[in-house]
This record gives C-alpha cells, structure tokens and sequence, in this order.
C-alpha cells in the first residue's frame, strides 16, 4: 500500500517553497481550513437531502391516511392532509359500516386490520421464540459440544443458506397441504419454526468466542452440560440472543411469499397479504388510498415501536456477522 | 476474549486418556444430539427433503391435484425453447443491473458521508428505517406517489413543466421504476453495512495518505476502495443474489405486467406454479434459478477474490 504513494515529492515540497516558507505553510492551511469547510458544508447538505428522500415516503403514508378520498383526488398536490379526517383509520379498522365506507371511497367490503394485526403477531412471536431456542440449542452443540459428524452436519446446515428460497418453497406448499395445514397458524409458521440456517450461524459465531473457563468451572462444580448451557452460557448470550430475536421478529413480520401460499384465507390472514389483497381492491377505478395508506402504517407500526425501543442494538448489529 | 481462545481446554485433554473419556464423551454426544434435534428435523422436514423433491418434481409433469408423471427431460426441453423464460431471464437481468449498479454507488456515497460526517444512531436509524418495513409497504407508498393521476409524483413533474408518467403502466418504465423502490428501500442497510467496512480501516492507513499530500479522490481510488473490497464484494454478493429473488414489489404493483416488461423470475415460477398448476416446469425453472445463483455466487467469489483482504 505504502509503496504507490510519492514519497519523494513529499520530501521535495519544502525546498521548493520561496523564502519564507512558515508564512505560506498558515496560508495554505487557512485556505485549505476554508475549502474544508466548504466541502463538509456540501456534504451535509447532500446527506441531509438525502435523509428527506428515505423521509418523504413515510410522511406521505401519514399525510394521505389522515386524507379523505374524494379531496385527494381534487387537491393532489398540498404537503398538508386535504380535508383532515380520521375515516381511513376507521375503515380499515373495521370501525365505519359499509355505507359510509362506500361514501368515503372505500371498497365497502369487510376490512379488519386488527384481525390481520393479531395474526400477524400470532405468526412472528410464534416464530421468532421458537426458532431462536431451538437455533441457539444447535448452535451450542455445534459449537461446544463434540460428537461424530458435527463438522459434516454444520457444513450441511451452512449450503441450505444457498439454496434460493424458492426451490423448497413449492415442494414445502405440497407437503403443507398434504398434511392439511392450508389456511392455519402452522402452516404458515412451521418451514421457518424449527431453525433457521442464519441464525444457527450467527449464533454458533459467538458460542465459539466464549471463554471455555466458563464452561469448565461449572463442569467442575458438578454441573451437566444441559445445566451449563442454562446456567452459564445463556445468561452471558443474553444480548445476541435478543438481537437475532428482534432481526428473526422483522423477517418474519415481513414475510410475504410463504404466508402468500399458505395463508389467504382471512381468519390467518396476516398483514402483508391482507396489503396485497386491499390493494386489488378498486372501489371506484382507485384504490382506496386513504385506507390503504392507513392500513400500512398499522402494518408498519409495531415495527417501528420495537425499533424505537430496541434500535441501537439492531443498529450495532449490522456488520459482518449482520448480513442478512 | 482473543487470549482465552488461544487457550487449551486442558481437562478434556487429561481425560482423553483415561477409561472415564469414554462415558463423558457418549453423555455429550447424547446432550449434542438432543440440543440439535429439533433443529435437525426441520432442516430434514422443511429444507433437505423439499430440495430433493424440488429436483424431482421438475422431471415430472404435475398439476398439483393428480400424482406426478416422470417425463424424462421434457420439462428442460420446453424451458430451452420458452420465450417466455427467456424474457423473464432478461427482465430480471436488467433489474438486478439497475438495482445493484445504483444502490452500490448511492450506498457507497452515504456510507462515506457518515464515515467523515457522524456517527450518530438518529442519522442511522433514519437511514436504516425503509429497510425496517415489508417490501409490501414500500411498493405500495411508492405505488400512490406515483400514480398516473393524482401521484404526488407526477404531480411535481406536472409542476415542472415535464409530461405525467406511467411509470408503473410503461413497458419500458416499469423494471427500472421497480428497480429504483429498491434502491430507496436497500440503501440505507447497504450504506450501514459498507459503514461498518470503513470503520474499519485502520486510522493510520489515511494518516500516512494525507501526509503524502494525497488528494481526497486518489485517498478514496487508493486506500478506501482497495481496503473496502472484501467487504463490497461480500455485499455483493449478498445483495446481487437478493435482487435476482425479487417478487414482493411485483406481486402488488404490476403483477408481470404490461404484457410480460416486469415478469421476473420468481415471479414467472409463481404465476406457473399457482395459477396455471404447472408445478412440474415451474420446479424446473427453480432448478435453472438455483444453478443460475449459484454460477453468479461463484464468478463472483473468483473475480474479487472475496475471502481475501487487502489489510495485511
């Protein structure tokens, strides 16, 4: 690296300078303090521009929800809601009657955002708790514990993050149906219930670092390795563990194309299919947008809830290990 | 942490050599074999066995209500010579092209701009937080604001004097409007991750530029790039092997559409699997995905020699 530099032009400056170099080295260096400045300047201003681009859509969603239809159509383009109204939360909340939905412009055909809210927290806790224990069981005995095969069954574990989803997808649609899971919390939770190929990784990543004096001074106070793993290793694993929760908890609660297949019926129903259903939905040649754009933000809110609650650590985790 | 690890675990040592070696070592092969079970049985249930029947099912023509007919080759026969799959091929090709070439620049800016600017969790959380929400939202926010009609989209191209766009409804629009949601939606997390890259870069390194009187162009052409490759090239790959999957966007704006402009890939083999029942072919169109990725993860690996580092 060092090499490419030039050296000799660093060392050659100083004799070219005219006769009183101390004077011009403070000029150049208030001229470069100004153009610096100028530079830092331009750069917060493109990043701050920046930052209203990744805003804009989220005050847009805000804006339309608290919109009535019929003055969104007429009054496009104010930055402000056009006519204030609470109608879109109610109808999508399943609060308004048919009647006044059809006035308002909505579809008038039965919308429950809180059954798909329910569903959808039923879907991701079930989820994350369950694929987050059983992941960090593997991965402690993946990494701390020795039996024949474990180095085979891990590599095993590691191609399955290879195979694009789509491959097990349709043959797991088969096996969901043959077992008669369409249309059911475990249908829709089961492919993703048992583990997760990253996850196991993630969490294996850092069993390894674990100071294996740990581990032994509790063997030698007469605990099993089951104890050990309860007693010593998960306490101290306690912030990974709650990272790779909350990272599982956002897949999950995302998820489109699985629930897609397994889950339309609406009593399983869950919030991104019920988007992708409402949004079929053209009332009066449109969408109903105000509507819609309510629906979104109940469907993007809890995120953003345990984001405000739990962002640095989300935050911190993206970094190599956080590739996801 | 990096002593300990150095560290031999010198009981286990003592006791290989003595009779109890071989009952603690069976307990632990007992505990490891219970702790790895349930996640083993998912992995054989819902990964393993699916992919197997994956690769099976695209030798047989099945319709998902009648048991599948072998049919030899015939389902690769017909792949080769679907134009359909080859427009699908080629959409998603300029997708990915679009999608990838502009994130990697707009991310690598942003990621840069907080490497010189902040470090602070607000400016983060904000960059991060379209990555936080469903695809499905992104697509349909993006979907209202531009909207042919009343889009505040188009309504500022109306304002500026620039014709209304169908950006949605354009067979020539649509991919990179697509494209360009999931610029806005990914950037941010691929800024973070390309941050986190910088960060690491040794202090020294750009001490030692500056005092050869470096520019700030030929310090990012000579030591940022060059230290960052792994890291981008391991975002890459990542990112490109993404970008080949997309469907969610798709599915709930133009849905293929107009004609087949957006009918990427995934897309395609989900139309063919749940609305024509052509499970067979479509398992067969996975098969040539997977091998597709697979190619791509490998040129990849070779051309940037991803598992190397600069530093060192």
């Amino acid at each position: 690296m060092t090499n490419t530099s030039p050296v000799p032009t660093a060392t050659a400056r100083p004799a070219q300078e005219p006769v009183r170099p101390g004077l011009s080295i403070i000029m150049l260096d208030k001229k470069r303090r100004v153009r610096r400045r100028i530079s830092k300047t331009l750069s917060w201003t493109v990043l701050v521009v920046l930052l209203l681009v990744t805003l804009f859509p989220f005050y847009w969603m805000l804006r339309t929800s608290f919109s009535t239809n019929g003055d969104l159509a007429a009054n496009s383009g104010s930055l402000l809601p056009a006519h204030f109204s609470v109608n879109g939360w109610k109808r999508v909340l399943g609060l308004s009657t048919a009647k006044e939905a059809l006035a308002d412009g909505g579809s008038g055909a039965s919308l429950d955002f809180r059954l798909y809210l329910r569903n959808s927290l039923v879907v991701a806790t079930l989820t994350t708790v369950v694929q987050t224990s059983f992941s960090a069981l593997a991965a402690y005995a993946f990494a701390r514990l020795r039996w024949p095969g474990r180095d085979a069954i891990f590599f095993l574990f590691l191609t399955a993050l290879m195979v694009p989803p789509i491959f097990t997808m349709l043959p797991n649609f088969i096996l969901i149906r043959d077992l008669g899971l369409l249309n059911s919390y475990l249908g829709i939770v089961l492919p993703n219930l048992l583990m997760a190929p990253f996850s196991v990784f993630f969490l294996r990543q850092f069993f390894l670092g674990i100071p294996r004096e740990l581990e032994e001074a509790s063997r030698l106070d007469g605990a099993g390795y089951i104890r050990t793993f309860f007693s010593v290793i998960l306490p101290i694993s306690n912030a990974p563990i709650t990272t790779l929760a909350i990272l599982t908890y956002i897949t999950s609660w995302n998820d489109y194309f699985w629930p897609l297949l397994v889950g339309k019926s609406e009593s399983v129903r869950v919030l991104t299919v019920a988007l992708g259903v409402f949004r079929s939905q053209t009332p009066q040649g449109s969408p109903d947008w105000a509507g819609l754009m309510a629906a979104t933000l109940i469907s993007a809110l809890p995120i953003f809830i345990l984001f405000a609650a739990m962002g640095r650590r989300v935050i911190n985790s993206i970094g190599f290990s956080g590739l996801k | 942490m990096r002593k300990v690890k150095m560290a031999q675990p010198a009981p286990a040592a003592a006791l290989r050599r003595t009779g109890r070696f071989s009952i603690a070592r069976s307990r632990e092969t007992r505990v490891a074999l219970l702790f790895v079970a349930p996640a083993a049985i998912g992995f054989l249930t819902f990964t393993l066995v699916p992919a197997i029947r994956g690769f099976y099912y695209s030798f047989t023509d099945y319709n998902m209500f009648q048991p599948a007919q072998g049919v030899g080759l015939a389902n690769y026969r017909k792949l080769v010579a679907d134009p359909i799959f080859w427009n699908s091929l080629r959409v998603t090709l300029e997708y990915v092209v679009i999608n990838i070439g502009i994130q990697t620049v707009v991310a690598l800016g942003i990621a840069m701009l907080m490497h010189r600017l902040t470090k602070s969790m607000l400016v983060r959380g904000i960059i991060l937080a379209p990555y936080l929400v469903a695809n499905v939202i992104v697509a349909l926010v993006w979907f209202w604001i531009l909207d042919y009609q009343i889009g505040i989209g188009n309504q500022m191209l109306a304002a500026l004097g620039i014709h209304r766009l169908a950006f949605f409804g354009d067979g020539a629009l649509a991919i990179p409007t697509i494209a360009l949601i999931n610029v806005w939606r990914y950037m941010g997390y691929t800024a973070l991750l390309l941050f986190a890259g910088l960060q690491m870069i040794p202090k020294d390194v750009y001490e030692a530029a500056a005092l050869d009187g470096a520019s700030e162009w030929k310090t990012f052409w000579r030591v940022t790039m060059p230290l960052l490759r792994p890291v981008l090239s391991l975002v890459l790959i990542v990112s490109i092997v993404g970008s080949f999957q997309t469907f969610d966007t798709v599915a709930v704006t133009t849905k293929g559409g107009p004609v087949n402009a957006t009918r990427v890939i995934y897309f395609y083999i989900y139309d063919l699997a749940f609305n024509r029942y052509q499970f067979g072919y479509a398992a067969t169109i996975s098969v040539a995905l997977f091998v597709i990725l697979a190619g791509v993860t490998l040129i990849q690996l070779r051309m940037t020699r991803a598992n190397q580092s600069d530093l060192s």
